[in-house]
């Protein structure tokens, strides 16, 4: 399990455990970028990646703090347009720069909406932050400032220049979202393994028992919504300019949310992983079968038929996986991992 | 040499003319984001039906445009932005790419970047991003026949026609009532504009997305007492509005549609209600055009036809489809004058589509007299001048009730293009002049 023994003692160096991560470097780093072709980078990774960083941080505040959240997409749209208006707006901001901004933003507006976390519960909460949903979606389609007065309220990426290097490119925008996401989920794994993660933790198993053991209960959840908001609009920048490259308010509407939730819980609440299996089973896999479907069934069915089908099969494959692995891909991986080593 | 080597080498020549043969076989490809299902389908299932039975009708009835056969294939998108994304990325890998067609406004706007990349032209035919007219800016978007503030000009032009003249405008009371989305925003400057330069009262009311509880909106417009409202829907928005205005007492015959509202699908579930409706179109219904009955005969007839439901040839979108198929395939065969009776690539057709003019002789000699009017596209108007026309609906067809009317273009240009240039600024795009727009990347 990725929960980390709470008595915080120190473990020798696992070599191991470290291979992992360079062999992913490795692909990640030199692979992908000098052999994917750009079907693979434009239409799977980029979405991949920005899904993943949202689910990494939603599961901070769902799996790790328990707080059940229906907002992340209306953050993602924060990250977004704050993202396109500091690089509009103040001339000469560097990306990174805009992009913590943007991040700071989207935390400032989930504080706001993670205030009623402090008297509600559950999915009381989660009702409660479907405001958050519905407001930010309102507001960028009411006051034209957001969108710079576009006549219809859709913002277009600028070009993408860090350091000097244009990477507007798909590979460009690849490394700029692969590096992001992997320095705010090294952050994040950083912070779930502190001190700060463990009072994170306690407040998800018992509220009342963390508050008696002296956890600043209110402190720790409002941080949880900070931060987990702070990563889903960095993820929500991604979305926007490496991905789509073009935005409106209404491309972040409850659907997106919700795909948020489902990716970290088919992928496994509380495990940092399990953002990622979950992010590739959602991303991926329709993808895939669209692509056996039409091989396969092409000249019988029109794309529409097509479509509908691949709905049902999903359907039934994430039934089928929650009841043989209700924790999620994440243990059925190590439960996979286990039986082959 | 043995005789062997020289019947090898003769083998190894004859695979590769045989080879390279099949390569540059003569093909214009259409990628197709279509959506069949999802909340749009019946807008999606008619355009690219009629869409479709147009290049069969071409390359069953004349073998291909002058032998190049076309070729399509369709990616379901449901309207969404990222499947559309995901597709074009699936589709743009096919060879001999002639055009993209979406039909949609946020695939179109996640597209203008990548396709701009590509050299390969994006039709937007009714709707889009207004500044893409600009071709000095956007040189492969194409919004063909009516941009959204064409729309709005050719509205109120019409509204004038019926009350007697521009003139008579003055003093009188127009509600827009608009969807409450990107879309449904995007002409409300150009109304107020209007209201200035020709002195009627406007009132804009939004109704929120998706529009299936308008009661407030409609008592508002019934204390306001307007001559005329204009609704600018999307879907199930559409048949409530027309519901809900024979609840509250406003007559149908003084409710305009906009291109958007101006479908069977959204008259047939009103009922009643929505006798007497107009709408604009740029394109007329009904299956009398020589065009839509070639198409009858020769595609349905060999049980061909792309649209399950027959009793929906003829209709708006199916019209819409066909329409923007004498388009695109006009605009090939207009490229291929100039450069040959072959697969082109996009930047060639690009060239086609800026020089696309089709005059209403050229219309009926395609069979689509009074279907539409004319198109008149060049290098910096991408929209290339399209005429529209109103109909009513008479409880089981809609009837064409007024002329080809012209919208005031040039009125309407000096705003184009200050967003356009606005857009080239924020961008660093480079305007074009006719000597880049006449260089073309063949290869």
């Amino acid at each position: 399990m990725a929960v980390q023994a709470l008595d915080g003692t120190r473990v020798p160096i696992d070599w191991q455990r470290l291979a992992m991560p360079a062999v992913l470097i490795v692909v990640g780093y030199g692979l992908i970028p000098a052999y994917a072709s750009s079907y693979l980078v434009e239409a799977i990774l980029l979405p991949f990646l920005a899904l993943s960083l949202a689910a990494v941080g939603l599961n901070l505040l769902t799996g790790y703090c328990g707080q059940l959240s229906l907002g992340s997409s209306a953050f993602m749209a924060v990250g977004a347009f704050a993202a396109y208006n500091f690089n509009l707006r103040i001339d000469g901001l560097p990306l990174p720069a805009t992009m913590i901004l943007a991040g700071i933003s989207a935390a400032g507006i989930g504080v706001v909406f993670g205030l009623p976390s402090l008297r509600l519960r559950g999915f009381y909460l989660a009702v409660s932050t479907l405001a958050a949903q519905f407001f930010v979606q309102w507001a960028l389609t009411k006051f034209g400032w957001f969108s710079n007065y576009n006549p219809s309220g859709v913002i277009s990426a600028p070009h993408l220049i860090v350091a000097g290097f244009p990477l507007d490119g798909a590979t460009g925008r690849y490394l700029l979202s692969v590096t992001t996401v992997i320095v705010l989920t090294a952050v994040v794994w950083r912070l779930v393994n502190s001190a700060t993660g463990r009072n994170f933790i306690a407040v998800r198993d018992n509220e009342t028992a963390a508050r008696v053991i002296g956890v600043p209960v209110l402190r720790t959840k409002l941080l949880a919504f900070a931060i987990s908001s702070f990563i889903i609009g960095v993820a929500g920048v991604l979305w926007a300019f490496t991905y789509l490259r073009t935005v409106e308010p209404a491309g972040f509407n409850l659907d997106r949310s919700f795909q948020i939730l489902f990716i970290i819980i088919i992928g496994g609440l509380a495990s940092m992983r399990g953002a990622f299996l979950g992010a590739a089973f959602i991303v991926v896999f329709p993808l895939l079968l669209s692509r056996i479907g039409a091989f396969a069934f092409g000249d019988l069915f029109d794309s529409g038929v097509l479509d509908m089908s691949q709905r049902i099969v999903l359907g039934a494959l994430i039934i089928i996986f929650l009841i043989a692995e209700p924790s999620g891909l994440s243990a059925l991986f190590d439960r996979l991992k286990r039986r082959i080593g | 040499m043995t005789f062997f080597s020289h019947l090898k080498k003769a083998a190894i020549a004859t695979a590769f003319v045989l080879g390279a043969t099949a390569v540059h076989a003569d093909e214009q490809y259409f990628p197709l984001q279509s959506y069949r299902v999802g909340p749009y389908a019946a807008g999606g299932t008619g355009f690219f039906g009629g869409f479709i039975d147009y290049l069969n009708l071409i390359n069953i009835r004349d073998g291909g445009v002058n032998g190049v056969k076309l070729t399509w294939s369709e990616g379901e998108t449901q309207y969404e932005v990222e499947k559309g994304v995901e597709v074009y990325e699936r589709l743009k890998s096919n060879p001999d790419i002639a055009a993209w067609n979406p039909l949609s406004v946020g695939i179109a706007y996640a597209m203008i970047d990548r396709i701009t990349d590509d050299k390969v032209p994006l039709i937007t035919i009714n709707h889009g991003r207004t500044d893409t007219t600009d071709g000095r800016v956007f040189p492969y978007v194409f919004p063909l026949l009516l941009n959204p503030y064409s729309e709005t000009s050719g509205i109120v032009n019409y509204i004038a026609s019926r009350e007697g003249s521009l003139d008579k405008l003055k003093g009188k009371k127009i509600v827009v009532l608009y969807h409450g989305s990107p879309y449904g925003k995007e002409t409300i400057p150009i109304y107020e504009l209007l209201a200035q330069k020709y002195g009627f009262e406007l009132s804009q009311i939004e109704v929120p997305h998706p529009g299936n509880e308008q009661q407030a909106q409609w008592l508002t417009i019934r204390r306001e007492r307007p001559d005329y409202v204009v609704l600018r829907g999307w879907g199930v928005m559409n048949p409530v509005a027309l519901k809900t205005a024979q609840k509250t007492g406003f007559p149908a015959d003084h409710i305009v549609g906009n291109v958007w509202s101006n479908s069977e699908e959204d008259v047939i579930p009103a009922g009643d209600a929505a006798k007497g409706y107009t709408a604009i179109t740029t394109q007329a219904s009904g299956e009398q055009y020589p065009v839509v009955q070639e198409i009858v005969k020769t595609i349905y007839g060999a049980g061909k036809g792309n649209l399950e439901d027959k009793g929906r040839i003829g209709s708006v979108y199916h019209n819409l489809g066909i329409v923007n198929g004498i388009l695109n395939v006009e605009a090939v065969r207009i490229a291929q004058a100039k450069f040959g009776n072959r697969t082109l690539t996009g930047d060639e057709v690009r060239w086609g589509f800026e020089h696309l003019k089709l005059d209403p002789a050229r219309v009926e000699a395609l069979g689509a007299k009074d279907l539409f009017h004319s198109i008149n596209v060049s290098w910096d108007n991408h929209e290339g001048d399209g005429y529209v026309t109103f109909q009513q609906w008479d409880g089981k067809k809609w009837n064409v009730v007024s002329d080809w009317i012209a919208p005031d273009w040039r009125l309407l240009r000096p705003i184009i293009e200050k967003s356009s240039e606005a857009y080239a600024k924020e961008k660093g795009i480079k305007i074009r002049t006719a000597e880049d727009a006449d260089a073309v990347v063949s290869n």
